[in-house]
């Protein structure tokens, strides 16, 4: 199989490519081991504080 | 509540982060709003009183539309997400802006200048004819140049985070230059007719370019007005309602289901056209699949609210952020069901989508961005906080009554208008003419200009309050009673 036919077949099946890519996303964002990660990530924007405001209009 | 000087090592140093055009992006945003929701009263006002176009060739319909178009989606919606996304990359990166206040002030002249020589080539009848992709090739030109600059300076800061993790919003903002670009890119591949001249051809013809003119369209809509919008709501509503979003897991699931998805909806502008019928089925398709992540991020807004509902009766700039997210919800719930064949052939060239249109940019765009700005501007000017949270009260009130008052006229009209088109008498004529359909929506399109002077007015509101906020006064008014939770904290 030369690099033509490679490239052809992975092109045939490209849809399948990007929902397999889709999945593994699913996966990543609701492994449990991921949760402690995320639940930091989520209050990024609440540690900001100090730049002159207390959140409040 | 933390107090500034009560938290040792989380002051900031002076010029911690490049401030000085986030200010200016955001006055602009408010002097846009302005001059496009007037120049959108004001066409509407042309058709209801055609008159009022003055027997003009610059100020007639045709050229004035853009001009509405142009300065609230680009000039205001732009200048907004500018503001915006370098105000949120800095404070989550805990990092400056790649290139500093140099870099900042060629974006913001730089896209000003854009916005000018669009809206002044409009006015003169210079156009390429295409939906929300009038500019001329010059002017595309340079926009593309401010544009590479803004991406950049966006991931050189990502690039030199001191926070590990780049926060959602950011993913959205960065989904939305990107894209914003490849479409632009895209959709503008035109040769000009002689250098000088501001005329130019696009090298696709035909259903090709209709087909390339409406997956920009489309995704004009989906990554300009969605998904730049979308980091606004990442951001702000968890900063003004204090709490983390309700679910970052679902968020990252939103970011990439849009991203895989929206793209291919673009062909629903052009079913029962010439363009392939596999085509159409597929944009109906990927339109329906997109009622998930479009409710899934509806959702994730909405309930970072939860255990805090109390905040609704007591922050008019939170009812600002959850009524923005809640049409959100609206517009991407009927988008979907007019992108479906049968309903399109009674919705397509009425009014209908006209309303529909003016739900997701009056109640979630203008919302979303109204929210920011009265959350983003006491603290950019260093102020304790905005002038008055009554005037924002009203702003509200003023805006929602416009809104449904538009929206709910061009769902009567459009809706009617369709329903004329199609009736036919005993004999299979057509049963209406089409002066008689105009003549049925005339009421109707009173009713919109009405509704749009409503919303005008409040942003008016708007820019007294941001004009007095930033002159430092603070208005003397009955404060909002902050329920049993609030005073706990």
């Amino acid at each position: 199989m030369d690099l033509t036919q490679l490239g052809a077949m992975l092109h045939a099946y490209w849809t399948v490519w990007l929902v397999m890519v889709f999945i593994g996303i699913i996966v990543y964002a609701m492994w449990p081991g991921n949760r402690a990660k995320f639940e930091h990530a989520g209050r990024i924007p609440l540690d900001d504080e100090g730049q002159g405001g207390t959140g409040r209009g | 509540m933390t107090e500034l000087a009560a938290t040792p090592g989380a002051a900031p140093q002076t010029g911690q982060y490049a401030d000085k055009y986030i200010r200016y992006f955001s006055v602009a945003a408010v002097f846009w709003v302005i001059i496009g929701m007037t120049m959108g009263v004001y066409i509407a006002s042309e058709l209801a009183f055609p008159a009022l176009n003055l027997g003009l060739e610059w100020t007639s319909f045709g050229r004035l539309r853009p001009v509405h178009t142009s300065g609230v989606v680009f000039a205001f919606g732009g200048s907004a997400l500018f503001a915006t996304s370098f105000y949120v990359v800095q404070r989550t990166c805990r990092a400056r802006v790649w290139g500093g206040e140099g870099v900042m002030g060629f974006l913001f002249w730089g896209y000003q200048a854009f916005i000018l020589m669009a809206a002044s080539g409009y006015v003169m009848g210079i156009t390429q004819g295409k939906e929300y992709a009038e500019p001329e090739w010059y002017a595309d030109l340079w926009l593309t140049v401010v544009w590479v600059t803004y991406i950049a300076a966006f991931v050189g800061t990502l690039a030199k985070r001191k926070e590990p993790h780049i926060y959602v919003a950011n993913w959205f903002f960065l989904g939305f230059m990107i894209t914003v670009a490849l479409l632009h890119l895209g959709n503008n591949v035109n040769v000009p007719v002689s250098l000088l001249g501001a005329k130019s051809y696009s090298v696709v013809s035909g259903v090709q370019s209709a087909m390339v003119q409406w997956w920009y369209g489309h995704n004009a809509v989906g990554f300009f007005l969605t998904a730049g919008f979308l980091g606004i709501m990442y951001y702000f509503v968890p900063k003004q309602a204090e709490r983390p979003v309700y679910s970052y897991r679902l968020s990252i699931v939103h970011f990439w289901s849009l991203i895989f998805m929206y793209i291919w909806a673009g062909p629903h502008h052009l079913h029962y056209t010439s363009l392939p019928d596999w085509t159409q089925t597929l944009g109906m398709t990927f339109s329906v699949m997109l009622w998930m992540p479009s409710w899934g991020g509806m959702f994730n807004g909405i309930m970072t609210l939860s255990g805090a509902w109390d905040k609704l009766r007591t922050d008019p700039i939170i009812r600002f952020l959850v009524t923005s997210i809640a049409f959100y919800g609206m517009s991407t719930f009927e988008g979907p069901l007019m992108a479906v064949k049968p309903v399109n052939a009674l919705s397509h060239y009425t009014d209908w989508t006209v309303g529909h249109v003016h739900s997701g940019a009056l109640g979630w765009v203008a919302f979303v961005s109204f929210g920011a700005l009265y959350h983003m501007i006491p603290k950019l000017w260093k102020r304790e906080r905005l002038y008055s949270l009554r005037l924002v009260s009203l702003h509200f009130w003023l805006a929602t009554i416009g809104i449904i008052l538009y929206i709910c006229a061009m769902w009567v009209s459009g809706i009617m208008q369709g329903l004329m088109w199609r009736a036919y008498d005993a004999q299979g004529f057509l049963q209406y003419s089409f002066v008689e359909t105009v003549a049925a929506m005339h009421p109707f399109y009173e009713i919109r200009a009405l509704g749009g002077l409503f919303y005008l007015s409040g942003a008016l509101i708007m820019a007294y309050n941001v004009y007095r906020t930033i002159k430092g006064d603070v208005r003397t008014e009955k404060p909002y009673v902050t329920g049993p939770v609030a005073v706990a904290a």
